[in-house]
């Protein structure tokens, strides 16, 4: 099931794995994004941590760590088409993969209703 | 906090789909469905920009032109009834209060073209100079009561040509006439901020809705859009053009900004001793194109360094889509301004390797500089 942080990104978890990406939400926000500096494989992150940053012709904004965990996969597509994150941010937009190492950490998140009614609080 | 400004067309904006964003005291739209797309109707067809919040204010009286020169660098003595200069206006330390258009109505009247979020400072700032000497003026700030619509790209005068009753043909780069579009009053400009051939529409307030919407309707069939001030902030950083606050500051001369081609120092003007004392001991900084080598997106505030020292820093920055490069403008210090030359932009913590290029970074339909 999918989960959401209340710093927009999204995750997916199969096993121990969490696929990570921005929310639709918030690519919507960012606007033309134009590059990801996107993190490398094999690092540590804890969770609330900044992992990496999306550039749009905006602004720069950080992606942080939803979860704990090492990095195991990242999405190379991005580096030559960063403007998927605009067109599928929940799906062929993902920006890396996590081992999780706290998976009770997922317990902290927010299912897609509750997301989705802290969004509209947002724009409120 | 002050309530934020909004122009004639904010019901329009909204109606469109504009995300409206704060900028210099307005209520402006930043974007309506994507800046790139926006940014690409007006460089391949025309695009129509809300530009109402810039201001305008009326000199006239006697003296208006020997005033007007001496408060701008450029030359306005020297413009033909009709016709327009791009300029700068000078503090005494040669510092740039604003940038703006003449427009040289008559021999008794002008009228001065402003920055959004310096219509007050710029207001007072006149009225303070026709002080200094006595001048025999009448200043008034018109913003009020005029609005403007920017109609840019290559095919923008192709169709505005149907709705006109005016021979927008005869209308030079930077000259302007009084005439009808749509059988609605306006000052039509030759002029624009995307390097792109295009016009400006100065237009009672209340015209400004049914001009607006006739514009989209007529430019539909060819893909014209509006077009924010993401797009517009895009398109005038490739054609390399100044945005205040960015390039130009109270604290930045028009030399080191590269605008020495509007400044004429053979003629008296505000701040024109500090301009010739900058010229005669040499510029200790000056404005130049960057493309980045590495990756990333140099921006605004970003540091630039060589030699293990910072050597200047950004003013704007941006993937250009025009190009397909990763480009920035900044002010850089002597020594490292040559181009070619390799310097370090230091984007969060690391070291970004980039070049200094030419300016302008794009040529677009534009018909000559101003």
């Amino acid at each position: 099931m999918k989960k959401y942080a209340k710093t927009h990104e999204w995750v997916l978890v199969e096993g121990n794995v969490a696929t990570v990406g921005v929310s639709n939400y918030a690519q919507e926000h960012l606007g033309d994004i134009v590059y990801v500096e996107l993190p490398e494989a094999g690092k540590e992150i804890k969770k609330g941590e900044t992992v990496c940053t999306i550039e749009s012709v905006k602004a720069a904004s950080d992606v942080y760590a939803p979860l704990s965990g090492k990095i195991i996969e990242i999405n190379e597509e991005l580096d030559a088409a960063p403007e998927t994150i605009n067109s599928d941010a929940e799906g062929s937009g993902w920006i890396f993969k996590i081992e999780l190492s706290d998976p009770a950490e997922l317990d902290g998140l927010l299912d897609e209703e509750e997301y989705k009614k802290f969004c509209e609080e947002e724009e409120a | 906090m002050e309530a934020l400004k909004r122009t004639p067309l904010y019901q329009e904006h909204l109606r469109l789909g504009g995300k409206m964003v704060e900028f210099g005291g307005w209520e402006m739209p930043v974007q309506y469905e994507s800046i790139i797309e926006e940014h690409k109707v007006v460089r391949n067809v025309a695009g129509i920009f809300d530009v109402s919040h810039m201001g305008e204010i009326s000199i006239t009286g006697k003296d208006t032109i020997p005033f007007a020169d001496y408060l701008v660098t450029n030359s306005v003595a020297t413009l033909k009834n009709g016709e327009i200069c791009y300029t700068p206006m000078c503090n005494e330390r040669g510092g740039v209060v604003d940038d703006l258009l003449v427009y040289r109505i008559s021999n008794k009247k002008v009228m001065l073209v402003v920055n959004a979020s310096n219509i007050e400072k710029d207001f007072n700032w006149v009225l303070e100079r026709a002080k200094d000497h006595d001048f025999d003026v009448s200043i008034e700030n018109i913003s009020n009561n005029v609005a403007q619509l920017a109609f840019q790209g290559p095919r923008a005068e192709e169709i505005l040509r149907g709705i006109s009753q005016v021979k927008l043909e005869d209308i030079p780069f930077y000259h302007f006439v009084y005439g009808k579009v749509n059988g609605i009053d306006c000052l039509i400009s030759r002029t624009g901020y995307t390097g792109e051939d295009g016009f400006e529409l100065y237009i009672d307030p209340e015209a400004a809705v049914p001009l607006w919407r006739k514009i989209l309707e007529v430019g539909k069939p060819l893909g014209v859009k509006p077009a924010g001030l993401g797009a517009r902030d895009l398109l005038r950083f490739e054609a390399c053009y100044m945005l205040y606050g960015n390039e130009l500051s109270d604290e930045i001369s028009p030399l080191e900004a590269g605008l020495k081609w509007a400044v004429k120092l053979d003629k008296e003007f505000y701040g024109h001793k500090a301009l010739t004392a900058q010229l005669e001991k040499g510029l200790e900084k000056r404005l130049r194109g960057i493309e980045l080598i590495d990756k990333g997106i140099a921006r605004h505030g970003y540091e630039l360094y060589a030699d293990d020292k910072k050597i200047g820093w950004v003013s704007s920055g941006m993937m250009s889509p025009s190009t397909g490069k990763r480009l920035a403008l900044a002010y850089v210090e002597k020594g490292y301004w040559k181009i070619g030359t390799e310097v370090f932009v230091k984007i969060r913590d690391k070291f970004v390797k980039a070049k200094i290029v030419k300016t302008p970074f794009y040529r677009g339909s534009v018909k000559s500089k101003a």
